[in-house]
């Protein structure tokens, strides 16, 4: 880019010739650049520029703001380091630990729900047994179509707590009593956990299909030679051989679990639940971030929910042996 | 001896018939129960809003109370209907360009760190896989923060530039160009073509069935997004159809005719998108999957 520069420096008598001999000094950087350019050992970087950019300026930047940003209190003109005063206002600040348990309960349940069955779909639908399995899976996977605005409402309509709703009318026919079903913690986190479940099935069940597609078939031909029962082929093949989509899916469950936000906003129409049953760890950073617009404090409640996500996974990971072998 | 034998084949075919029904009924059944919103509320969009609100989604088949004033409604061409169907655009166009771009930019970066061998490939990919762990929900703060500063606030840039560069969809292109030829490069070295040239024109064709899986899931990653346009779009006339729906939710004049039908209409799409490309998607969301 020199060149440019000088060019524009240069002026007065000299000019014209300035210009045929820095034209041609162009032509010749022109060349190299290009050839610089177009060099394979230039071309991966270009290739990979907008992966370098993009994670300087939207990742590595807001995270790190993000954690400096918790040790600030920031209002609307000035912005003062405090220390880990946000932190300490966590630890006594009880609705955060409402928020904590109910993240930390759905994240779990989620995992127990949307693990085992979903297996369980796609080892029936890898066998012989089901019949018309397109239309199964087609039909198990609308719902992670629509987005959590459509199914939010339906849900909240389905949960009215009138006798008229849906899960009331099934109460009536049992001969049970209409239920407040989102003014109760209990009622309301079966909601929540049957929505989750509505909306994620399907997937998890591809995932696990197209695990169970990954699997040498000559391993159960040669266990049917050994006389090895349906059971026993499903304890010692399909179960380790399964292990590394399990753990995928395990992965990113905790992480959605733990950081589950729009789909309680939508079954309460809005970011308040009666005792904040429905309040989520991210539903409290919005809450204070967006709506209260305390910014410090709610990135470390942000903070405080990345370090607990990395420490699970990370604990999960050691235990099923997933950390070790990558090291070897 | 060969009787007891036909005995035991037949029975064990049918011991395989009684397991064939079962396991397709579970599939019936668990199938029933997840359609049963969607067709409620579809059923639902043919009734007055007003009756929505008193008695929730009925599951009566009533022909009598169902009429089309919904779908009339919001056809009509009134201001809500004109409103509606700015979402719907706002929505159509912010998707097409978010898979547009999101794709092309994947691809040659994925194409780097799979077909070249540099100097920071394996931190590159390493990075990768680290901006997988953190959920977008944390980093969020600061991002909205970083766009007011850079004067993307209520635009479109603004809610398209931080996900551009996917790391999963990175990833997959990654573990689907890892099967590919690495032969194809040098042959096109040596007829001439560039780095650049034989990035798009030889593999790019080769990696068609990795773009159409990504595109649909990208499809619906962008249709669906809710979170972060509910924090840059501020004004109405920019709002994609997932915050519209979402503002038809005041706690006052619920307008239930027009946001029931409306969210119906707003699976189409992507309902269509999937039913076109079903096939694709299983690959697309399970690369990251088996491999681990």
């Amino acid at each position: 880019m020199r060149w440019i520069l000088n060019s524009n420096i240069t002026g007065g008598a000299g000019a014209i010739e300035a210009k045929a001999s820095h034209s041609s000094k162009k032509e010749g950087n022109t060349l190299s650049f290009k050839k610089f350019l177009y060099s394979q050992k230039t071309a991966p970087y270009v290739f990979a520029l907008p992966f370098i950019l993009s994670f300087t300026i939207f990742w590595i930047y807001p995270l790190f703001s993000a954690i400096i940003m918790s040790f600030q209190d920031i209002g609307a003109v000035t912005t003062k380091f405090i220390g880990i005063k946000n932190y300490t206002k966590l630890l006594k600040d009880s609705v955060f630990h409402i928020a904590m348990a109910n993240s930390f309960e759905y994240m779990l349940f989620t995992c127990l729900l949307l693990i085992p069955f979903p297996l369980l779909y796609a080892v029936l639908m890898d066998s012989n047994l089901v019949k018309a399995k397109g239309l199964w899976k087609a039909l198990l996977y609308v719902p992670a179509l629509t987005s959590v605005v459509i199914s939010g409402t339906l849900f909240r309509l389905m949960f009215s707590e009138y006798k008229t709703g849906q899960l009331n009318v099934l109460m009536t026919m049992l001969g049970l009593p209409a239920m407040k079903w989102l003014k109760v913690k209990f009622t309301s986190e079966i909601a929540l956990l049957l929505l989750c479940c509505w909306r994620w099935t399907g997937v998890n069940m591809l995932y696990f299909l197209s695990g169970l597609k990954s699997i040498d078939k000559s391993l159960y031909e040669s266990a049917d030679i050994d006389g090895a029962t349906s059971w026993q082929k499903f304890k010692f093949i399909t179960i380790p051989l399964m292990k590394p989509t399990t753990i995928y899916v395990l992965t990113i469950s905790i992480y959605a679990g733990l950081s589950m936000f729009l789909e309680s906003f939508m079954l309460w129409a809005g970011n308040s639940s009666p005792n904040n049953i429905g309040l989520t760890i991210v539903g409290y950073l919005y809450k204070r971030g967006i709506e209260k617009d305390d910014m410090g404090y709610a990135c470390a409640v942000g903070v405080v929910l990345m370090v607990l996500g990395l420490i699970i996974n990370f604990v999960q990971l050691g235990l099923n042996g997933t950390l070790k072998k990558e090291e070897d | 001896m060969p009787a007891t034998d036909t005995v035991k084949k037949s029975s064990s075919k049918i011991g395989a018939t009684i397991g064939s029904v079962f396991a397709t009924g579970l599939f019936a059944i668990v199938s029933a129960i997840i359609c049963f919103p969607l067709l409620a509320g579809l059923i639902a969009s043919f009734r007055p809003g007003r009756e929505l609100i008193r008695k929730g989604l009925s599951i009566s088949l009533d022909p009598s109370s169902m009429n089309l004033n919904n779908y009339n409604y919001l056809f009509c061409g009134n201001a809500d209907s004109k409103k509606y169907w700015m979402w719907f655009k706002n929505s159509m166009v912010l998707t097409v360009v978010t898979v547009a771009l999101t794709l092309i930019i994947c691809y040659f970066v994925a194409y780097s760190i799979t077909m070249y061998e540099f100097r920071f490939k394996r931190l590159f990919f390493l990075l990768v896989i680290a901006t997988m762990m953190v959920p977008f929900e944390i980093l969020m703060l600061p991002l909205y923060k970083e766009i007011i500063a850079f004067k993307l606030i209520d635009t479109m840039a603004g809610v398209m530039l931080p996900g551009l560069c996917a790391s999963s969809t990175i990833f997959f292109f990654h573990q689907y160009m890892k099967s590919l030829p690495k032969e194809l490069l040098d042959s096109g070295r040596i007829d001439g073509a560039n780095e650049y040239r034989i990035a798009v024109s030889i593999m790019m064709p080769i990696a068609k069935p990795a773009f159409s899986a990504m595109a649909i899931l990208c499809a619906m990653g962008a249709w669906n997004n809710m979170l972060w346009p509910m924090l840059i779009f501020r004004s109405a006339n920019k709002f994609t159809l997932t915050i519209g729906l979402n503002t038809l939710l005041t706690p006052y004049g619920n307008n239930y005719d027009m946001l029931i039908a409306g969210s119906m209409m707003a699976i189409i799409p992507i309902l269509i998108l999937f039913l076109l490309f079903q096939k694709y998607i299983v690959d697309g969301m399970t690369a990251g999957a088996v491999k681990g």
